[in-house]
């Protein structure tokens, strides 16, 4: 999703600047036009069948909307009995627990990357490294069943009893602690993006020069001045944007989360209650959705999740750009 | 007066004039021997020049000096450089306050991405300790007017460093070294990447740094090497081949390997 919406904006601003300043293509030989036709009608196809499905999801998702209007965005009741269905409850769902994946995997990705790239001999990064990466190999649905047989029952006990007892005032805190619900599943959630995020780290900070270490060196910086000087400071905009695509990983991941969330659609200050995703829900439910009705409200959360993950994804992009342009070309 | 005072006195004066010593310095990378041997003594307030063809350790030479070289995986080194009588090698020295008194600028203009102008040059004071306002804003300028900046960007000073033209960032680097007042400034061909223009207006600096700096400065360019400095060493395959006043080494060199690479013959 993240590519693919990257991929239209950038071909949008291919066009628009296309128009004004037309290139003239010269290929004189037979194949390379064909070649360039063929290659031309497979990126069409890419857009068009990403307008079609969002044309056809917004087809089905329409009778919710005009059934619940606004309502459907702001309203946490989801109830296939009476009918009543609003998606607030689910959108609090994929934003918490997302964030949660993000607050515990941002800093450990940061810290892997700077240790495999920086500090580790090559003799142990190497190894270490692929380690990590095969973490983003195991299924989906493996991840779930170790939540649910493993992380689960040891947050119910050794994690979560402490934190009640101990920072229960928070409210974040409250509740049996049952061990399935976000906590459970924002901790999944980070262990699933930490190899993405990891990974992009570290070509970042691969990409800076020699010489930006050396020169903290130089100046009597010990090796986590330096790495805070010209590692850290110069990769912002990168590491912003490995955030982002673990954000992007995190918003739409569904199995793993269905399988610990606890699937309740309500709204629930503690992380140790059980909640819902706007994936989770759909993967839920989706068989046994009868009425119409219904039907139409999963495929408007799956529409919701689109815009959510695509206003996001416009967000971060700009902050990047912003970033960037702030300290990387300097003006 | 006293013995031990008197030598005391007699190491002061002779630290006012000797600045570095290096005796029998050897340098490896894994298993290439790129210094081999090298002894040499520098005189306070002096630019000495190190030339010789690429790959002949002169770069290698001067990142032994602030122990930069040994940050290289595979890197080795070994024999004795002492600054201003301080044994830089010896047991306890710490690699990172030794590169705190011993600047460094090298062949690319490497300002911190992410950093003003104001807080590339403050860096090495804040990494010294030093954080007072007053002291941080005096020091700066004054590093930034003795590396002829201050007129171009004392307007500007909360901008990136990156937003300066080549030859301003590494007048911004050098700017960066002097901060910290060290006695030694290290050049590793400093100006290889910079237009004529920009090259000028550096060796005119190094004339005016000399009254208060110790210069080393690495070059590929001959004449750079005449124009600036009062000791030239030609460096071949790793060994020190001739080491002596500029001047008699560029008119009357005693080697003839010294002459050849001078009048062009190879290198």
């Amino acid at each position: 999703m993240e590519e693919v919406s990257g991929g239209i904006l950038d071909m949008i601003g291919k066009l628009m600047t296309k128009s004004s300043r037309r290139e003239k293509r010269r290929d004189v030989h037979l194949g390379d036009r064909i070649f360039y036709y063929s290659l031309k009608a497979s990126a069409w196809t890419l857009v068009f069948v990403l307008l079609l499905m969002f044309g056809l999801i917004l087809q089905m998702a329409w009778p919710a909307f005009q059934h619940f209007g606004w309502r459907f965005l702001v309203t946490n009741e989801w109830n296939s009995v009476t009918s009543e269905f609003g998606a607030l409850a689910l959108i609090y769902g994929t934003v918490v627990s997302s964030l949660i994946a993000l607050v515990l995997a941002v800093p450990m990705s940061i810290g892997v990357a700077l240790f495999l790239n920086e500090l580790a001999p090559r003799w142990l990064s190497t190894p270490l490294g692929f380690f990590v990466e095969m973490l983003a190999a195991i299924p989906s649905i493996v991840y779930g069943l170790w939540g649910l047989f493993v992380l689960a029952p040891f947050l119910r006990t050794y994690v979560q009893p402490p934190l009640v007892d101990h920072l229960g005032f928070l409210r974040l805190f409250e509740g049996p602690p049952l061990g399935v619900g976000m906590m459970a599943a924002g901790v999944i959630l980070a262990i699933m993006i930490m190899p993405t995020i990891t990974a992009i780290c570290r070509e970042v900070f691969r990409a800076i020069p020699q010489s930006n270490r050396e020169a903290a060196l130089g100046l009597g910086a010990t090796r986590w001045e330096m790495l805070k000087l010209a590692v850290l400071r110069s990769s912002q905009a990168g590491m912003l944007g490995a955030t982002i695509l673990g954000l992007g990983r995190a918003l739409g991941e569904t199995m793993a989360v269905t399988m610990v969330i606890g699937n309740n659609p309500d709204i629930k200050v503690s992380l140790m209650a059980s909640a819902q995703t706007m994936a989770s829900i759909l993967a839920n439910q989706y068989a046994e959705a009868d009425s119409p009705l219904h039907l139409s409200a999963l495929t408007a959360v799956g529409l919701a999740l689109f815009l959510v993950s695509l206003t996001i994804n416009g967000i971060a992009r700009f902050v990047v750009w912003r970033v960037n342009r702030k300290y990387v070309r300097g003006h | 007066m006293p013995a031990d005072n008197f030598e005391r006195e007699k190491a002061i004066v002779n630290l006012q004039h000797e600045i570095l010593n290096v005796d029998n310095l050897h340098a490896w990378f894994g298993d290439f021997h790129a210094v081999k041997g090298v002894s040499l003594a520098v005189q306070q307030g002096q630019v000495v020049a190190l030339i010789g063809p690429s790959g002949c350790g002169k770069s290698t030479f001067i990142r032994c000096i602030n122990r930069l070289h040994e940050e290289v995986p595979g890197a080795r080194v070994q024999g004795r450089v002492t600054i201003g009588g301080q044994d830089i090698y010896g047991r306890g020295a710490d690699p990172v306050r030794i590169r705190r008194y011993v600047g460094m600028v090298f062949q690319k203009p490497n300002p911190f991405p992410g950093l003003s102008i104001f807080e590339n040059v403050a860096v090495g004071l804040k990494l010294g300790g030093i954080s007072k306002r007053t002291v941080l804003d005096e020091q700066v300028e004054r590093a930034l007017r003795q590396a002829a900046l201050w007129e171009e960007v004392k307007d500007k000073l909360r901008q990136p460093g990156t937003s300066l033209s080549g030859g301003q960032q590494q007048r911004l680097c050098i700017a960066r070294a002097l901060a910290v007042e060290p006695p030694v400034i290290l050049m590793d061909e400093p100006t290889s990447a910079l237009d004529p223009i920009s090259t000028a207006k550096i060796e005119d600096l190094l004339h005016e740094l000399k009254k208060s700096v110790t210069i080393l400065i690495v070059t590929h360019n001959m004449q750079q090497a005449s124009r600036v400095s009062d000791k030239t060493a030609f460096f071949l395959l790793g060994e020190l081949i001739e080491y002596g006043e500029t001047s008699q080494i560029f008119t009357n060199p005693a080697r003839p390997k010294t002459e050849e690479y001078i009048t062009g013959r190879f290198g």
